[in-house]
Formats: C-alpha cells, structure tokens, sequence
C-alpha cells in the first residue's frame, strides 16, 4: 500500500496523485460508515468488518476515479480485491485454530484424558458426568497408540517404495517408458480420493482372507497406498537437484553406481527426503475415511496390528460427534471429540513444523 | 622443483604439479591393491534391480486397486435392481449420488478459485517480499488440517453461522430454484458442505497458482511497467496470459480433491434425497454415501458402496488426467509438483 501515496512535493509529476493521507482518510470513513451500517441490521464485529471493507473500497476507489482518472482507479480497485482475498483466506484459518483451541483445552485439561481409554466407558458414565457435573471419564489412549502404530506401519511400507522408486527414476531411468509411465501414474495416484484408497485395502484384503477383515495392518497399507505417491515426488524434486558433478567425481574415483547413490546422493538430498517424508507422514496422520473403513473403530487398546479393531485418532473425533456415547447427552463426547482434535492438530503442527527445520538445518552446504 | 611462495601464479605452479604425478604414477599403482572390474557389480545389480522393482510395484499397485474394486463391485453391477438400495438398480442408486458430489464439488471450485487466485497474486505480486513467504507458510498450514477438523468446525461453528446468512436467501431470492425454502434450521447442507470443501481446496489451487505467477518472465513483467502499466494492468497483460493453462490445471486439481473429500461432507451434511435446493437438508455425495454406510455394510450392500467407490475413482481419474494432460502440454509451467 505504501508504494501507492505519494511523494509530499506536488511538481507535474506528482499532480493528479491522491494525497499521502488519501488511504487513511478512506479507512476512518469505512469503519464509521461500516460501523453505522452494521448497526442498522444488528451490530456484531464480524458485519463490521465487512462493512467497513466494502465502505472502505467504495470510497478510495471512487476518490481515486475522481482525482487520479479510471486505469489508477482500476488499479486500486484491483489491490483491494487481492488484499481482501487474503484477508478473506485467512478468515477460516483463525476461526478452525480458535474453536479447536478453545473447545479442545476443555478436553485435553481432564485428568486421565491422555492415559485412559475409552474401554468400560458407556452412556451411563456419561449421563452421570452431565447430570452430576462430575468429570468426564474415557479418553484417547487407545486412539493415539493406534494412530501412532498404524502410521508407524504406513511409513515402514511406503519410504523404501518411495524412496527406491525415486531413486530408479533419476538414476536409472533416463526418461524410458517405464520411467515415464511409474511418473504418470504416481501423478494419478495423487489424485486418488482417500477413500478410494482404503476401499482398495479393504478389498484385497477381503479377497485374500475373506471379508470383514479389518486391521490396523490394513489401514497402514490403505495409508500408503496415499503416502507412497507424496514421498515419491518429494524425494525425486531432491535427488533431481543434486549438483551432476558430485556423481561425476565419485564415478572419477572408480566407486560402483549404488554405492555412489548411497553414499554420495542420497547423503547430500537426506535434509530434503527426510523434509518431505515427514510431510508425507503429516498429510496421512490426519486421513479418517481410509482408516473408518480398514480398522474399523475400537474402545479398548490394541497394540497387535494384525489382529481386531484399532481405533486413531481421526476414527475417535468422527464417531464421537456423529455417534456420541450416551445420545441423549452429547456434550462429553464433542468434549473428548474436541479435545482429540487439539491432539491430533497438535501432532500435525509439529510434524510440519519438524520437517521445516529439518529442511532449513540440515541443508547440505553446498558452497555456491 | 622447488616452488618460490607468493611468486607463482597458481596457473604457473600446475604445471610442474602436474608433470610430478605423472611420473609418479608407475610407483602409486602398487601401492593400494588394484580393483578388479568385477568387484562390487553384484551390488550395482541387486541395487538396480531393488529400485526397479519398487517402481514396478506402484504399477501393479494402481493395477492391483483397479482389479479388486472391480473384482469386488462386480456382484452389485450385475444383480437384480430390486436387491440393490433403493430398488430400481446400481445405476439408478449412483446417479443422484453423482449429480450431488459434482453439486458439492463445482459450489466449492466457484467459491475457492477467484480467492485463491487473489491471495496468490497477493503472495507472488503485491506483498512485501520480505513477508511473502511467510505468508505463503501460513496458507500452506490450512492445507496441513486434517479434514475431520474442518468436519467439526463445519458442524459446530460454520453451519450455525450460515443459518441467518440461508434465512436472507431464502426470504428475498428464494423464487430461484437453488434457494427455495424453507431453509434447514441447522444449516447441515449441501452449502455448508461446499463451503468447508472450498476451504479445504483453496490451500491447493493458491500453492500451484502462486509457483506459476512466480514463473513470469521478468522482463514481460519490466516492459509492461516501463511502458507506464499500472500494477493491475502488468497482471493482465503479463502475468496472467502466461498463467493461463496452469491456473486452470490448478482447478482441476482442486476439482478433483473436491470430489473426493469425505470427512467434511459426511460430519457437515445432514443428507437425504437429491434437491433442487441447496439451503435444505438433502443431497449426499458419494464419498460420504460410503463412509455413513460401510461399518454396517455386508454383501451386497458392501458391493455396492464398492462399485460407488469406483465410479468416484473413474470420475476423479479422468479429472486428474485432463489436469495432467494441460500441465504437461505446457511443461515450462510445471509448476504443480
């Protein structure tokens, strides 16, 4: 914005410029206009602020038409626009941090939320806590060592698949048919919807041990299924930007092929396969539908994923706002629900937060 | 030959370098142990073939879901149309599906793509640069929500809000068919939906935009400036024809997530048969069709939600593809990776 006022000496240059304090002078109008406005239909904040935008463009645009001709209006008519889509995009962001937040520390606060399970947990309990206003019993144990070995297992699946197909793709492939077909598909795996995904794992496996199987394993593997093709991409865009040269001095010195791409390219891009496979890891902690319907949805612990139900994370916040414990009493479960999500987007934060610095810190130094 | 310090350029001093590991190169070759030509070749074979084979196994992966689906689906396709939901047969179950996943899918993409492009420009064009990429961190953590998340903020927080919002539509626009009243009370419909859907694409269509718009020549972008452009006017004439083909692949992409979304649509919407309306309680997309029914289905009913899961692949598939397809005609703007 502040490339738009003008300079203060008014020479031809400058004339037909709106004044320096032209864009403040259009705020102040829109807040009090859009404050009067707003209260003409009831004053909350939010119409306020929508108000006062509109007010605000209205104005600075107009002022700009009069003073400065239509292409300058247009222009600031255009700056406008492209602020307030930003401003517009930021709007969900603050409001999902903000209910989840508020919501969630409730939840998170209950002693034994993190420890317990919801294993003997039923209406009754629940009914009681909200009559009584005793403490809400049950929490996620279950769900987070389920989430964390279902994960766990996706990621043993999917990194040498991902990582070793990368690798055939820029080391051994040279752009031939095979190479450009793994590249396409691997494109349309991406496209996969997630539970598409898991159907898929539910299928083979039903064909192969008969229906109703549902596991922890198969999870993982419905999982990877969504997690091969991200970290494919990822560590392919990172061997692709290891400098030729190094290859070069290492096949130089007479040292085999795989042992340079063990020991010299994949060394020199691990910062930014390790950055990627924790996205990776970040975009599938999150996914729900894929495991609804592979693991099914458990109240006891499980730490076998080859065997019975496993409940995660994402299963447990679904089933406890769409089916909550005691029906007639919602409010524990949207409160374990809520306090899930804190969880979940906890661990999502970090991951994310992990495999930046990953990326920034273990860079490779590569000295040009 | 002795070296004088500081006297010899280093281009000098190379040569007689050069000519003393010449000859003593007879004496280093038996030094260290010759290698033979052989040795280590097995692991250059083992290692190929280990990368060969991973890559081969997401072929036959894709090809292994494209066979169990079908193999699987293949009981609902061929039974008798009363036996299937609904009792007038697979595809008479599937087509209102089908209309209220692209319903969903297409409301998102109307809402999603002129904010997108918008805060894009913004990242790429108008913010300080020193910001911009900060900004562009901030928009990618909405694309790091988990969608169950955004399900419960639709369901707690956004669909209450919208309820006011549907009252005025149906009140002053409802002779529109698409806003015929009376609205839900809980505001759990298709709209909502939509609106979380396109929350949920924007992240997707402004990370993709904002890599092509950064792709701008920079000389188009100078030459329209000093011909006297107004910032506005660079953009139409320069950033935004080059954009073009990979803005719109974008959407496709976006498109295609979209349609594929489950959690947000099976927490948000209240469903039920296909409407006209979209402020009424009603509708119901595939994805969430089969994540409300699956944990009771068997049999049948399980074919069916399976052969429902490959018709949402086919239909997601050819999206994508089309999407590919523009990108790679245009592979300077390969900006979607």
């Amino acid at each position: 914005m502040a490339s738009i006022t003008t300079t203060a000496r008014r020479s031809a240059l400058t004339r037909n410029r709106l004044p320096r304090y032209a864009i403040w002078a259009a705020v102040v109008v829109g807040l009090v206009l859009g404050a009067a406005l707003s209260t003409l239909v009831g004053f909350n904040p939010f119409g306020w602020g929508v108000f006062a935008a509109i007010v605000f463009t209205a104005v600075y645009v107009a002022w700009s038409g009069v003073v400065e001709g239509s292409r300058k209006a247009k222009d600031k008519l255009a700056t406008c626009l492209v602020v307030g889509a930003f401003l517009v995009a930021l709007l969900p962001l603050i409001s999902v941090i903000w209910t989840v937040l508020v919501e969630g520390t409730k939840g998170l606060a209950t002693p034994g939320f993190l420890t317990t399970s919801m294993n003997g947990v039923s209406g009754i309990q629940d009914n009681e806590s909200a009559s009584d206003g005793t403490k809400v019993l049950g929490g996620i144990y279950h769900s987070l060592l389920g989430t964390l070995l279902i994960t766990l297992w996706a990621t043993i699946i999917s990194v040498p698949i991902g990582l070793l197909t990368s690798v055939y793709l820029v080391e051994y492939g040279n752009g031939n048919r095979l190479s450009r077909g793994i590249t396409f598909f691997v494109d349309v795996m991406t496209g996969i919807p997630s539970i598409v995904a898991g159907l898929f794992a539910a299928a083979l496996f039903a064909t192969i041990f008969g229906p109703g199987t549902k596991t922890g394993f198969v999870a993982a593997v419905a999982l990877s299924v969504l997690m091969i093709p991200v970290v494919v991409r990822s560590s392919e865009e990172m061997l692709r930007i290891v400098p030729n040269e190094l290859r070069e001095a290492s096949y130089a010195l007479g040292v085999r092929k795989w042992r340079t791409i063990l020991k010299v390219v994949i060394p020199t891009a691990i910062s930014g396969i390790a950055s990627g496979v924790t996205l990776a890891i970040a975009r599938v902690i999150g996914e729900t539908a894929p495991i609804l319907v592979t693991a099914g949805f458990a109240t006891k612990i499980n730490t076998n994923v080859f065997a019975d139900w496993m409940s995660s994370l994402p299963t447990f916040i679904y089933t406890q706002i769409l089916n909550p414990t005691s029906p007639s009493n919602p409010d524990p479960s949207l409160q374990r629900a809520w306090g899930a999500a804190l969880v979940l987007i906890i661990c999502v934060m970090i991951l994310n937060l992990v495999a930046r610095l990953v990326a920034r810190f273990f860079a490779p130094k590569t000295g040009r | 030959m002795t070296r004088t310090a500081g006297e010899m350029t280093p281009a000098t001093s190379k040569g007689p370098d050069v000519t003393t590991t010449q000859t003593k190169t007879p004496e280093q070759a038996e030094g260290p142990r010759p290698l033979s030509a052989r040795e280590g070749a097995g692991g250059d074979k083992i290692f190929s073939g280990a990368a060969l084979a991973a890559g081969a196994i997401i072929l036959v992966v894709l090809f292994a879901v494209a066979v169990f689906l079908i193999a699987q689906a293949l009981p609902a396709l061929v039974a008798p149309q009363d036996q299937i939901a609904g009792g007038k047969g697979f595809w008479a179950y599937i087509l209102p599906l089908v209309i209220g996943t692209v319903i969903a899918a297409v409301i998102a993409l109307v809402i999603a793509t002129p904010i997108s492009i918008g805060v894009a420009l913004f990242i790429s064009h108008y913010a300080p640069r020193e910001i911009a990429q900060i900004l562009g961190y901030v928009i990618d953590l909405l694309a790091a929500i988990p969608s169950v998340v955004f399900g419960a903020w639709g369901i707690s927080f956004l669909a209450p809000a919208l309820v006011p919002g549907y009252n005025w539509l149906s009140s002053t626009l409802g002779w529109i068919p698409i806003f015929a009243g009376p609205p839900s009370a809980t505001g759990k419909t298709i709209m909502t939906a939509s609106v979380v859907l396109a929350v949920m694409i924007i992240p997707i269509i402004t990370s993709i935009s904002r890599e092509i718009f950064l792709q701008t020549p920079k000389l188009h972008e100078e030459a329209a400036l000093a011909l006297g452009a107004t910032r506005w006017e660079m953009v139409k004439m320069a950033v935004f024809p080059f954009a073009r083909p990979g803005v719109i692949s974008a959407v496709m992409l976006g498109l295609g997530r979209a349609l594929g979304e489950t959690m947000a649509v099976a927490l948000v919407l209240s469903s039920g048969p296909l409407l006209a309306s979209l402020i009424k309680s009603g509708n119901q997309t595939i994805a969430a069709e089969i994540a409300l029914n699956f944990p009771e289905a068997s049999g049948l009913s399980l074919s069916t939600l399976i052969a429902a899961g490959l018709v949402l692949f086919v239909i997601t598939l050819v999206v994508n593809v089309v999407a590919r397809w523009v990108i790679s005609r245009h592979k300077e703007f390969s900006g979607a990776n």
